[in-house]
């Protein structure tokens, strides 16, 4: 929230740098104004060489996935390949699997697992007793601030060949083995444990959309006889509407974005075929053994370009269809 | 205004409060699972088939010898000591950050502001963040690869800035008369008038080093300065994996480290456990801040 004063000023600054034209004055103005302000000057530095170092640096550096890099030559010297990793990559065995296994757990995961808070914040909207509700919602969020070590841990344990939901499963009739040894299974416990992990902690956001519903417009509609039903599909929905859709679309752009680091504890060589996904195997190949690091980067690169395109295009797809955007 | 309420109605709200009841037991069984287990003793415990309603065989021993394991302690005093020196460091620049984003007069604020916020959207990937790091930083096998790589987290630093947008500039007016410069006024006005989003951030940054483990996994080569969460994952998921490649199907685990594993699982797990109630208030309002603002 910009103040009236801080437009004025912003004007004034503008007008100021426009009028300076010829080249020592500017140098002149710009030392002053470094002198003059040198304490932010100094604030903003570390922060500056922060995001210069560690998010810029990689930026660069990603430019040896057209590159044959050799870490004695460094990433300037190393000979220039063109586009010879990314064509490696679409011609390797791996390639299809890869797209299969990330499309499908982000498909599960969108599917299943983005409507999983909605139904929580709206079931929880219509308890009466706040006692009851907070203490639901206490307890709901409890799996997300426990480690991903530890639920993966809890995972392997559960899902051991002794494990309690293994000895559920064969109570309903399954077979009694090690789930994470089943290729078949992969897919359905890491979405399903994302689910219980994240549906409490995901409901915040909705039951703040509910809770910033005019109250006034349910007491005008029970004047007018409507039921909880009625107050349920006009007034409860279409007052969340916005709030998911946002979400549904930073959701839909961020779909390949997926956890890896939940996929590399829960998975192996076993389940490699429906498991490994984009950033798996580049984690695995790249770092895990055979340092492939300009055939990984270029495999990272392909994957970033992919979510980029998602997150312009979800937006530019909510922007027509609900005049409701990201930026 | 009391209302009749209609049969109807009454039965759903028998139904929403036994799924609503059930989906905490869900979220929550598991973990009062694992301390029985871990309360257990490890023969009983093997033998037993299904949920538990209460420890079998009542004993401490898992817990014994949890703590005689070296590795465990050791991996303890690495979090703590990450943990403590990363949360300074990430309070400190991230409060420069904000403050310096938060001044209307500052030239390059929106120049900075793009640049940061681009970050979120473009990174260069794993493999070339990890050459920066480990190669051209020489941050490898340093604890510092925790810590200087975090230092901000740009959610958080947004988050802030967005908190000290709204302090009224009248404070810090009369400070900059009597001839205050911008340090001061950061740590001796802004800082002391917004206790409440420090608070939201030593959490935020505090529970982000407490649980992160891959930096630590791929900077990391010896033993003795691997965090705790690197420690658990061999003890829970290395040890697992193996047996499960080995006899093809998942082998039986031994009887004796079963009830180990739950204790280590607790001891690792308590801290959080207990700043858990101030977490989840202040956790969710930073959701609003972040989401507000996002």
């Amino acid at each position: 929230m910009e103040s009236v004063g801080g437009v004025m000023s912003k004007k004034f600054i503008t007008s100021g740098t426009v009028s300076s034209r010829d080249g020592t004055s500017l140098i002149k103005i710009i030392l002053k104004e470094v002198t003059s302000n040198k304490y932010l000057y100094i604030m903003a530095l570390p922060v500056a060489l922060y995001y210069l170092l560690f998010h810029y640096g990689p930026m660069y550096g990603a430019v040896i996935a057209f590159k044959d890099y050799n870490i004695a030559k460094g990433v300037l010297e190393s000979p220039w390949v063109g586009f010879k990793h990314f064509q490696t990559f679409f011609e390797s065995r791996y390639f299809g699997r890869l797209m299969r296994n990330t499309f499908f757990i982000s498909l599960e995961q969108l599917i299943w697992g983005f409507p999983a808070p909605v139904l929580l914040a709206l079931l929880l909207n219509e308890v009466r007793n706040k006692y009851f509700k907070r203490t639901v919602q206490t307890l709901s969020y409890l799996p997300h601030f426990i480690s991903l070590v530890v639920i993966a841990g809890m995972i392997h344990d559960f899902m051991g060949r002794d494990g309690l939901i293994t000895d559920l499963f064969t109570l309903l009739g399954g077979k009694r083995t090690n789930l994470l040894s089943v290729a078949g299974y992969f897919r359905t416990i890491y979405v399903s444990t994302g689910i219980w992990q994240q549906i409490g902690w995901g409901s915040i956001i909705y039951l703040a959309a509910l809770s910033g519903i005019d109250s006034m417009q349910y007491e005008a509609a029970e004047i007018d006889g409507a039921g909880r039903l009625r107050k349920l599909l006009h007034i409860t929905i279409p007052g969340m509407l916005p709030t998911v859709i946002i979400l549904l679309i930073l959701n839909i752009g961020n779909m390949l974005n997926i956890g890896f680091q939940k996929v590399i504890l829960l998975y192996n060589p076993l389940t490699y075929e429906t498991a490994d996904i984009i950033s798996s195997f580049v984690y695995r190949t790249g770092l895990g053994g055979s340092f492939q690091y300009s055939y990984t980067t270029a495999i990272g690169m392909f994957q970033s370009t992919l979510n980029l395109i998602l997150l312009l295009s979800a937006n530019r797809l909510s922007r027509k269809v609900s005049e409701t955007s990201l930026w | 205004m009391i209302r009749k309420r209609s049969i109807g109605e009454v039965l759903f709200d028998a139904i929403n409060y036994m799924l609503l009841a059930g989906i905490a037991f869900i979220t929550t069984y598991p973990f009062i699972y694992v301390i029985f287990a871990s309360l257990s003793d490890s023969k009983l415990l093997m033998a037993h088939r299904g949920v538990l309603l209460s420890p079998i065989g009542f004993s401490f021993n898992a817990y014994r010898m949890a703590f005689v394991n070296p590795n465990i302690l050791s991996g303890y005093g690495v979090t703590i000591v990450v943990l403590v020196a990363g949360v300074s460091v990430n309070l400190l620049m991230t409060s420069m950050g904000a403050y310096v984003l938060s001044r209307k007069t500052f030239k390059l604020k929106n120049i900075f502001m793009i640049m940061i916020i681009l970050t979120m959207y473009i990174q260069g990937g794993l493999i070339p963040r990890y050459l920066v790091i480990n190669n051209f930083l020489g941050l490898g096998n340093n604890l510092l690869s925790l810590i200087l790589p975090h230092a901000i987290m740009t959610m958080n630093l947004i988050i802030m800035r967005t908190n000290f947008n709204q302090i009224p500039g009248s404070l810090e007016e009369s400070a900059r008369i009597d001839g205050a410069n911008d340090f001061i006024i950061l740590f001796r006005i802004i800082l002391p008038v917004s206790k409440a989003i420090v608070a939201v951030m030593i959490l935020y940054y505090g529970v982000h080093h407490w649980n992160s483990w891959f930096d630590a996994m791929i900077f990391l080569r010896d033993r003795h300065l691997y965090p705790l969460q690197l420690v658990l994952r061999e003890i829970l998921i290395v040890n697992s994996m193996e047996s499960m490649i080995e006899s093809g199907a998942g082998g039986d685990t031994e009887a004796i480290g079963e009830s180990i594993k739950y204790a280590t699982i607790v001891i690792a797990t308590i801290p959080i456990l207990c700043v858990y109630p101030f977490i989840q208030k202040y956790f969710a309002k930073g959701v609003m801040i972040g989401a507000v603002k996002g």
